[in-house]
């Protein structure tokens, strides 16, 4: 308790990590606020044949799409990694090892995003 | 219906949605990755999913539980960034629903038939 005094004392109230944490997950939320009905669209579109979804697939490995799509793919496990957090410090009980949420939310978004990168 | 209410309601709704899109997102951010990785081709890919009845549940259950959470989202920000309140916010913000509604379940039909 007395620690997290001294911190909040010695960081500007923007500069906190949970700060930090707030504007990731609300930035992230809002990119993929304006990403999901263009990307149900595009897929509705590219699902009504077999040969519609072969060229959609064949537009997606150009390299400009595959950095889009990786950067989409870390807001999202951001997004996730993020909102895991919240709803585990809203509904469970406070204990001492959810301090390190936010290193395990930022964990998580990296594993995925390398994950993701290596299977490209 | 009293605002503190409503706003419980929406408050409870964003959480609940949120709970159900983390396993959602995980199971889907797993199938991104294994479809990328393995060079999956597009009949390979609606192989799996045409007539698969537990892709077709997943994913409705994913377009509806997206459906309530971005406007809700959508709807805090609007509030806390822009001061923009009022009947026409939520009334835009319930079309984006339906929106996404229905151009989800297109795509997920796409999936299945």
């Amino acid at each position: 308790m007395r620690a997290n005094i001294a911190q909040a004392r010695h960081y500007p109230t923007r500069r906190r990590p949970a700060y930090v944490a707030f504007i990731v997950h609300r930035l992230s939320g809002l990119a993929l606020a304006l990403f999901l009905p263009v990307h149900f669209w595009a897929l509705g579109r590219a699902l009504t044949a077999e040969a519609e979804l072969e060229g959609f697939l064949r537009w997606t490995d150009s390299p400009a799409v595959k950095a889009a799509e990786w950067v989409l793919v870390l807001l999202l496990a951001a997004h996730a990694g993020g909102g895991l957090r919240l709803l585990a410090l809203e509904f469970l009980p406070w204990r001492d090892w959810q301090r390190s949420l936010l290193a395990v939310a930022a964990a998580f978004s990296v594993v995925v995003g390398l994950a993701f990168a290596l299977a490209l | 219906m009293h605002t503190a209410r409503r706003e419980a309601q929406l408050w409870l709704a964003q959480r609940a949605s949120a709970a159900i899109l983390g396993i959602c997102v995980v199971v889907h951010l797993i199938t991104i990755i294994y479809a990328t990785r393995g060079g999956l081709s597009g009949a390979e890919i609606l192989a799996r999913t045409r007539g698969n009845a537990a892709w077709l549940s997943f994913y409705v259950v994913f377009v509806l539980a997206v459906a309530v959470h971005v406007p809700i989202g959508l709807r805090a920000i609007a509030s806390e960034w822009l001061g923009w309140d009022g009947r026409m916010r939520d009334g835009l913000l319930i079309a984006f629903a339906v929106v996404l509604v229905l151009v989800g379940l297109g795509a997920t039909w796409g999936l299945f038939w």
